[in-house]
């Protein structure tokens, strides 16, 4: 309680709120207590500390209600910075980053112009390759004209598969549905072929025989027996059981020369040639030799096999839906005890993955089929 | 350009708080600051900031009473907000000098070292403050801060007579002394 008292004399004698006569005895008491003395230098720097935070702590408040204010009535330009004002402000902001880029891309140019002028040696190198390079497109050209002719002879050998080019082209591509060797193909492609034969995109050469077929369908499966083929665990793709959407992209791997051509495009109908339910209408550049070939959605799902192309229109193609892939393959276990191990998958591995990992997965599962 | 003694007596009205006099000063300096900061990479937030410290540097000199206007207002708060500005790009490592512009700089490094010294001073106070807890705090912001007197903070916190009152806040303000001086001799001691 003492204490409590002495600070109150304190506070009121620092404040100047004594009495003269009070103030005058309590100087004196100063005088000869040393402890009293010390209390009150103390408490003055305290006070006066306290009251500069006070004040300051008030004045900082009006200060921000002023701002307020003042920008409400419009006095002062602050807040959002328009039009013009955002834009210098910005470029003023960002000048330097904006420079610091430039100068960065610039040294880049710079680099890459460098090192490539160091590769490639001689400055006409450039147009060699160029010619070389359109000497590489004759020669495939030549290839592709003789393979063509090849074909054209082979057709024209087998007169029942010349019937059928009368209005639809059709060429050989299949892919595996099952790791264990089993393909599908459009049955035109081997109709009437004693030996088939299959190459990946590796050229290795497999022989295959036809364990089902679909006529009506236009399906045909495959299996491999060679010996030198090794079955594959597990495909990268699933079959789709569904219908798809029209205007869905899709693309399609096939062999219409002897290296595997990737083509995209996207699902134009859903029934095909002529009102078809069975098929679908693609708008994809398909060539002969596409036939059998799988169609991938996205996800890298088939969804179809490419059959045909209508002859009077470029890039126009037909497509079966691949779920009588699967009504394909129950009369298949239906027939036969030996294919129940037979399992497609709905469940695509590549799903997610943008198109060129998806084809680089892929091909491998894509081969030439070829007929006598 | 306004007669020197009309900024005097601006800055008489600032130092007695005068909301009238802060507006007016608020209302002529602010977009000068605005457009300094904002012309050297700055937001208008930074602009608020800086002008609003610059503005607590002018308080704070003509409270101290030691005031003598050797240059236009303008000017000195001009040459403040640089500096700070400055001082915050620094800090930042935004490495960017204030260009010269047209307006008149004069030195202030004296009255920033003082306005540090006293951010330091506030930064402690404000500390120990928020270290109290309630009641305390409240009990002598009431008393120290608002200068309420004791019989209306008794009834207000609820204590059933002024010596209750008294008795605690005689107990805060030694817990706050405490607290405080402990900050105050080590950061003296360390500056």
């Amino acid at each position: 309680m003492d204490d409590i008292k002495i600070l109150d004399a304190v506070e009121s004698y620092i404040r100047g709120e004594m009495k003269p006569d009070e103030r005058l005895q309590f100087e004196n008491l100063r005088k000869t207590n040393s402890e009293l003395d010390q209390l009150v230098v103390e408490h003055t720097l305290f006070l006066q500390q306290l009251n500069h935070f006070g004040d300051r702590k008030v004045f900082k408040a009006s200060l921000n209600t002023i701002h307020i204010d003042l920008t409400e009535q419009g006095k002062i330009d602050s807040m959002r910075l328009k039009g013009k004002a955002k834009v210098v402000y910005l470029w003023k902001r960002y000048k330097r980053v904006a420079a610091i880029a430039a100068s960065i891309a610039g040294i880049t140019t710079l680099v890459i112009s460098a090192i490539i002028g160091v590769l490639t040696s001689k400055p006409d190198d450039n147009v060699q390759q160029m010619s070389r390079e359109l000497q590489v497109i004759k020669k495939e050209q030549k290839d592709q004209k003789a393979d063509v002719n090849n074909l054209k002879d082979q057709i024209n050998t087998d007169k029942k598969e010349a019937k059928k080019t009368i209005q639809f082209k059709s060429g050989g591509t299949g892919f595996l549905i099952d790791g264990k060797g089993y393909l599908v193909t459009n049955a035109h492609i081997i109709r009437n072929s004693k030996n088939i034969a299959v190459f990946n995109n590796k050229g290795e050469e497999f022989n295959a025989v036809l364990i089902q077929t679909d006529i009506a369908r236009d399906i045909a499966i495959l299996k491999i027996i060679d010996k030198s083929y090794k079955p594959m665990l597990s495909l990268p793709y699933g079959i789709s059981k569904t219908a798809s959407d029209v205007a869905e992209p899709i693309y399609t791997l096939g062999y219409p020369r002897n290296d595997i051509v990737y083509s995209e495009g996207y699902l134009s109908a859903r029934t095909g040639f002529n009102g078809d339910t069975l098929s679908c209408q693609l708008g994809i550049a398909a060539n002969r030799g596409n036939s059998g070939g799988p169609v991938f959605n996205h996800n890298g799902e088939v969804i179809g096999i490419i059959s045909t192309k209508e002859t009077e229109s470029e890039g126009v193609a037909f497509a079966i839906q691949s779920k009588f892939i699967f009504d394909a393959i129950d009369q298949l276990k239906k027939g036969d005890t030996a294919y129940q191990s037979l399992k497609l998958t709905s469940k695509s591995s590549v799903r997610g993955m943008n198109k060129q990992q998806q084809v680089q997965k892929i091909q491998d599962y894509v081969f030439m089929v070829k007929g006598d | 350009m306004k007669p020197q003694h009309d900024e005097q007596a601006l800055l008489e009205g600032l130092a007695a708080s005068d909301r009238k006099a802060v507006e007016t000063l608020y209302r002529d300096n602010f977009n000068m600051v605005q457009t300094l900061i904002i012309n050297n990479n700055g937001s208008s937030d930074d602009a608020k900031d800086i002008f609003q410290e610059a503005m607590i540097v002018l308080y704070e000199k003509v409270r101290s009473g030691t005031f003598e206007l050797n240059c236009q207002v303008k000017t000195f708060v001009y040459s403040v907000s640089r500096r700070l500005w400055l001082k915050r790009l620094q800090q930042q490592n935004r490495y960017s000098s204030p260009g010269d512009s047209m307006e008149n700089v004069v030195a202030v490094e004296e009255d920033l070292e003082q306005h540090e010294q006293r951010n330091a001073e506030f930064d402690m106070m404000e500390n120990a403050i928020n270290h109290l807890g309630e009641p305390c705090k409240s009990l002598l912001e009431a008393y120290y801060l608002q200068k309420q007197n004791m019989q209306v903070i008794a009834a207000n916190f609820g204590y059933t007579n002024a010596d209750n009152a008294k008795n605690q806040k005689y107990k805060c303000l030694m817990r706050l002394k405490k607290i405080f001086f402990a900050q105050y001799k080590n950061g003296n001691g360390d500056g």
